[in-house]
């Protein structure tokens, strides 16, 4: 029925067994069989679900299981191919005793080993707490199952027990919660088998390790084909919001977009998309949602993002429009500085091309750290309505010009020197100011220009993220 | 925008530097030839064309907005006429203002802030030095004020003189004007209707079924129809309210309704100098909610005798108000031919292009000129029927609710089948433009002719397959099945056409046998296609190894409550489809990044639309007119699908949700009211108009999410019972 590969006896030997207890890991020559792998491991979990699970809660040979688990890690490093976790686990066997514990430590260790080195991606299918939900939280993608999967550290009973807390599973930690309000999984999907397709579809994405490139699809849509509706996408009207998962649908391949997090700080989009077939990382500021700020979770959803594709040798691609950071009490006692840092850090670190559209805002610091051309940008455009400053109008008349009368007069005059993208062009902070509608052509020339970008940082033993 | 009057006359850029005005205006006017009709356009005006030499404005404004605007435009670019534009601050970046040689803002998105503001717009015309105004259909058009304010100005108006206007505007009056020129009219009771009460013995007096419709009305706005005392009064309630917020006038009046009847039209023409003369009819009768679907010319129903007496008691009214422009008067046509006058528009009507396209005569062309005071040059005798036409109006609305509840949203592509011949698209927008809830939901009006009707609704549905509109909800889907429908096709139509021949509502296109088999092909084709092409990357550094790719698939394809199962495969540039024991060959040229897609299956071409592709096998395709939610996987996926467990649904009957974005006008309740079935909660108002939202079953109420004057979103949880 399906092509074997030499990963699959493995899957196969393992699959069932592996569900209850933590991690399954799934290798494959080829990100295709891959995608095989999952779908035939269900079939086998659906039937075996009953009779494992007894297996499981008799307890048997559960040091078996781990060491398999670590050797699948092995060879996946060995071979530089994906590691998939399909996760639904009690948490440690109380019974084992440390045991356990040194088991989940086996798996966590090597996931660390791989990260960066193999893209790790986890699938939560039912309930994971306790140290099982530590291996998830170190891969590179969560993901889950709603109203059947469960993250969380302790139960209800345990944490109505401690701190008499009344909660249930699914709002201490299902889908919905994660994906909404803590930031720990990247997306959910409405079924077991749904999730499975969806995350075959992510794989295509993805390259194999990070020594390959990114993987090129043979695409139809036009290199060059013009969106004329992003001439008029941004609103005349300054403080108007739009929408600008618009203008990324418009110009990536086909108007396919694999977002990451969509529910989460959605001030920030983030996601995967094809330019001219070749994968790229898109981040973007998204007016729509507190008017597309940067504040404490937006900057770490980005910041981890950028990371991702940094490491995996995928192109990032930005659209700005951001007003600033978001200012208050509540972000800096939170820590906004050390937050956006990460942000900052993680775009300057990046050695992957960086590609940088300014739609409208470039403000303040947050101009800075949204891919600019001083953070080794290699191309940076904007739009005719950009507009590159320290502060909005407002914000500068009312520092500079304090009690000052004539207000209306003086803003204007602001945004007539500052309100527009011409200062960062003739300084060259601005390679380009662009013709909206040819957002698309330009992006595909130069990713394939740079698809032979040389770069790399000073050698270190790791950099000291501001974590 | 600021909207006071002296920020007012800013043109198009704001808060810019002039270099960068230049840059703006270069880019955003550099592509003006995109939303031109097309070339094809000045090709149909062949009778009484345009000549250079004649004298004329130097130039006008349209004091309109969205495609009669542009339509208008046109017509006087090519006269070499001067032309500006108002808009509202929303409105932008719209074409009508980027086609115009200048462009005004009147105000805000609201039109009562923007176009309805006669002083901001008089102060426009001052400003630019427009000699002559026209007023488009809507808005102004119809308001003898305005005229009377231009006249005083020294502006002309490209439109009938205040008189004509106002004896036509008013319902009573224009059926008293239209006795006295000889025009048969309907049974009614000629008096404003008091209250609601009144209204209901006015309508056992006239004798059920009548029509309630708003005195100052027009355009189905403000109009409802009664069968019995409780009707009437809702009736009443609602038509007031409605004209009041539509026209400032909430006066009602009441008349026999005509069951059943044909609506037709017919086109006149009159100059200064007391000629008229009529372009023959328009049949209208595909309406929804006494709004116009579909409209033709000439209609299937008139002979030659009954369009020659309705031509000659229009003609004959026309000249009685001493009618100096085009206008419009309205029949109701019984099955006997008799016709009635209802009503007559003093203005240039939105469906005129099947007039244009029948006759040759550019109607706007014609307004301009006799309005210079010119008198006509065509005779009676120039105006033929020459071949036939169909408008079909475009609207951003759903049809499948009610027959079409307005949607909003951005046009995020958009492409007119404008490369098909004998196809006219009038439309104000473009890609990449908004549909708000401000103004009118229609896109474009498609107009197709041909030398027979059959011709006429063939290129129609060509035109309407191959129209690509994404981003919003819109009416193709009905408009096409329409025009496949077997009573249209024999041109037994009536105002009751929809619910008569959709009974329980339009449930979208109902595909035959082989057209299912033909779409499934389609769709196994796609989904082979594209696993083929995931498979495969261009730049796979490994050897793929014994991995093969597949060549046949086993798949279940589901549609709506069908699940068909079928197997492709890959044969010579072709996809083989298995379908119920059926083979059918795709041609395999097809690419999955066009919005269009002609496909051959079986040796026929066909025009689908490959609207979206999901990640887990979701295939959104456009065939036949309406789009198909689909789902492609193979037989062993789906046999995984069948095991996992339906998720309960949520009870909705306990919630009202809104079934379209609107402005919340009313709320008949509050939390720990009591309310039974079918009892009005709330009313929503969308593009002027009122929808009254009850509730599904009794219940009390334990929430209002909303407040009056709150806009809301589509499916938005308005009141939620216990």
């Amino acid at each position: 029925r399906h092509d074997v590969n030499m990963a699959f006896p493995v899957v196969r030997a393992s699959a069932g067994i592996l569900r209850h207890h933590g991690l399954l890991a799934l290798t494959g020559t080829n990100t295709a069989s891959v995608r095989q792998c999952s779908v035939a491991h269900t079939l086998q979990v659906r039937e075996n679900i009953n009779k494992k699970r007894r297996e499981a809660l008799l307890g048997g040979g559960h040091k078996r299981i781990d060491a398999q688990h670590s050797k699948i890690m092995d060879q996946a490093m060995l071979v530089g191919a994906p590691v998939i976790g399909l996760n639904d686990s009690g948490g440690a066997r109380i019974q084992e005793g440390v045991e356990s514990l040194a088991g989940y430590a086996d798996i966590f260790q090597r996931n660390v080993m791989a990260s960066g080195v193999i893209p790790q991606i986890s699938l939560i299918m039912g309930p994971c707490a306790g140290g099982a939900v530590y291996s998830p939280a170190l891969t590179d993608f969560t993901f889950m199952v709603e109203d059947s999967s469960y993250l969380f550290i302790t139960g209800p009973d345990v944490v109505k027990a401690v701190t008499n807390e009344d909660v249930t599973q699914e709002e201490l930690g299902g889908a919905r919660t994660h994906t909404t309000l803590s930031g720990v999984a990247h997306k959910a999907f409405r079924n077991d088998i749904h999730a499975l397709l969806n995350l075959r579809t992510f794989m295509g994405y993805l390259p194999q390790n990070n020594q390959e490139p990114s993987p090129i699809r043979q695409c139809d849509d036009p290199w060059d084909r013009d969106v004329p509706g992003l001439d008029t996408v941004v609103p005349l009207e300054s403080t108007a919001a739009y929408n600008m998962l618009d203008v990324v649908e418009s110009i990536v391949d086909e108007g396919d977009f694999f977002e990451i997090m969509p529910n989460y700080a959605k001030n920030i989009i983030v996601g995967f998309a094809r330019m001219n077939g070749r994968t790229i990382g898109i981040i973007g500021n998204q007016p729509k949602s507190a008017a597309g700020c940067l504040d404490i979770n937006s900057s770490v959803k980005g910041a981890r993002f950028v990371r991702f594709c940094d490491a995996f040798n995928i192109p990032l691609v930005t659209f700005v429009d951001v007003p600033g950071f978001l200012p208050g009490t509540a972000q800096e006692y939170g820590g906004i500085i050390r937050h956006g840092a990460k942000l900052l850090f993680a775009f300057a670190e990046a050695t992957v091309p960086k590609i940088t559209i300014i739609t409208r805002k470039a403000y303040g610091g947050a101009y800075d750290v949204m891919s600019s051309k001083h953070l080794r940008g290699d191309m940076n455009y904007a739009w005719p309505t950009a507009e590159v400053a320290v502060m909005g109008a407002k914000g500068a008349v009312s520092i500079l010009y304090r009690g000052k009368s004539n207000v209306a007069q003086i803003e204007k005059e602001y945004m007539e020197k500052f309100g527009n993208p011409f200062p960062a062009a003739v300084r060259g902070f601005v390679d380009d100011i662009i013709e909206p509608r040819t957002t698309r052509s330009r992006i595909c020339q130069d990713l394939d220009k740079l698809s032979s970008k040389k770069l790399s940082n000073p050698w270190k033993k790791h950099a000291n993220i501001p974590l | 925008m600021s909207v006071n009057m002296a920020a007012v006359v800013v043109v198009r850029a704001r808060r810019c530097s002039p270099s960068i005005k230049t840059l703006l205006h270069t880019y955003r006017n550099g592509h003006k030839s995109r939303h031109v009709l097309g070339a094809r356009f000045c090709s149909i005006y062949t009778t009484d064309p345009i000549d250079p030499k004649e004298a004329t404005f130097e130039k006008i404004m349209i004091a309109n907005r969205g495609e009669i605007a542009c339509r208008v435009i046109k017509t006087a670019k090519k006269m070499g006429i001067k032309t500006v534009s108002i808009h509202s601050d929303v409105d932008s970046n719209a074409p009508h203002v980027k086609l115009a040689d200048e462009a005004i803002c009147v105000g805000t998105a609201q039109a009562r802030d923007s176009y309805l503001r006669m002083d901001r717009i008089l102060e426009a015309i001052k400003l630019t030095g427009a000699q002559a105004v026209h007023p488009g259909y809507g808005f102004l058009s119809e308001n003898a004020e305005f005229v009377q304010k231009l006249e005083d100005l020294g502006v002309s108006f490209i439109g009938p003189n205040a008189n004509a206007i106002t004896g036509m505007g008013d319902k009573l009056e224009s059926k008293r004007l239209a006795m006295e020129a000889g025009v048969n009219t309907i049974p009614g009771f000629d008096g404003i209707v008091k209250d609601a009460e009144d209204c209901v013995r006015i309508s056992r007096d006239v004798g059920y079924p009548v029509m309630i419709k708003a005195s100052a009305g027009g355009g189905g706005k403000g109009m409802r129809i009664a069968w019995n005392d409780e009707e009437a009064r809702e009736g009443f309630k609602l038509s007031s309210q409605e004209a009041a917020s539509s026209f400032g006038d909430d006066r009602i009046l009441v008349e026999k309704f005509v069951d059943n009847p044909r609506h037709i039209e017919i086109q006149v023409l009159g100059d200064k100098h007391g000629n008229a003369i009529y372009l023959n009819e328009r049949e209208c009768s595909i309406q929804r909610r006494n709004q116009k679907v579909i409209e033709e010319a000439p209609s299937v129903f008139l002979d030659e005798g009954t369009r020659k007496a309705m031509g000659k008691q229009a003609v004959a009214l026309a000249k009685r108000i001493g009618y100096s422009s085009a206008g419009t008067v309205e029949f109701l046509v019984d099955s006997q031919r008799n016709f009635y006058f209802l009503e007559m528009n003093t203005r240039l009507q939105v469906e005129h292009p099947i007039t244009e396209c029948i006759t040759g005569v550019d109607l706007v062309h014609q307004m301009i000129r006799v309005a210079k005071g010119h008198p006509l040059r065509i005779q009676q005798s120039d105006i033929t029927i020459r071949g036939w036409a169909i408008e079909s109006r475009v609207y951003a609305e759903d049809p499948f609710k009610n027959f079409g509840l307005p949607s909003i949203g951005r046009l995020s592509k958009y492409q007119e089948p404008l490369h098909l011949p004998k196809v006219r698209c009038d439309s104000g927008v473009e890609e990449g433009s908004n549909i708000s809830i401000y103004y009118d939901p229609m896109i474009c009006k498609l107009v197709c002719y041909g030398s027979s009707r059959e011709e006429a609704i063939e290129n129609s549905i060509k035109a309407l397959d191959a129209y690509v509109i994404r981003g919003v909800t819109h009416n193709i889907p009905l408009l096409r099945d329409i025009l496949t429908e077997a009573r249209f096709v024999s041109g037994d139509i009536s105002t009751n056409y929809l619910p008569e021949v959709y009974p329980d509502g339009f449930k979208g296109k109902q595909l035959t046998s082989q057209e299912q088999i033909n779409l499934t092909a389609m769709l196994a084709s796609v989904h082979l296609k594209n696993t083929l092409r995931s498979r495969n990357f261009v730049n796979q550094s490994r050897v793929k190894g014994s991995s093969k790719l597949p060549t046949v698939c086993n798949l279940i394809i589901k549609y709506g409550d069908k699940e068909v199962p079928c197997s492709v495969k890959v044969d010579d540039g072709n996809f083989k489809v298995t379908v119920n024991g059926a083979t059918v060959t795709v041609n395999d040229q097809f690419d999955l990044a066009s919005p269009l897609i002609e496909a051959n299956i079986n040796g026929t071409w066909e025009t689908v639309q490959l609207i979206k592709l999901g990640p887990a096998g979701e295939i959104r395709i456009r065939y036949r007119g309406t789009a198909f939610q689909c789902q492609v996987v193979s037989q062993e996926v789906h046999r995984y699908f069948s095991l996992i467990p339906e998720k309960p649904k949520v009870d909705q009957s306990k919630q009202v949700l809104s079934p379209m974005p609107g402005l919340v006008k009313s709320i008949a309740c509050g939390p720990g009211d009591m309310v039974a079935e079918g009892q009005e909660v709330c009313v929503i108002e969308a593009m002027k108009m009122q929808n009254s939202l009850s509730a599904a079953t009794s219940g009390k109420v334990v929430a209002v999410h909303v407040k009056e004057g709150d806009t809301v979103e589509e499916e938005q949880i308005l009141v939620e019972l216990e």
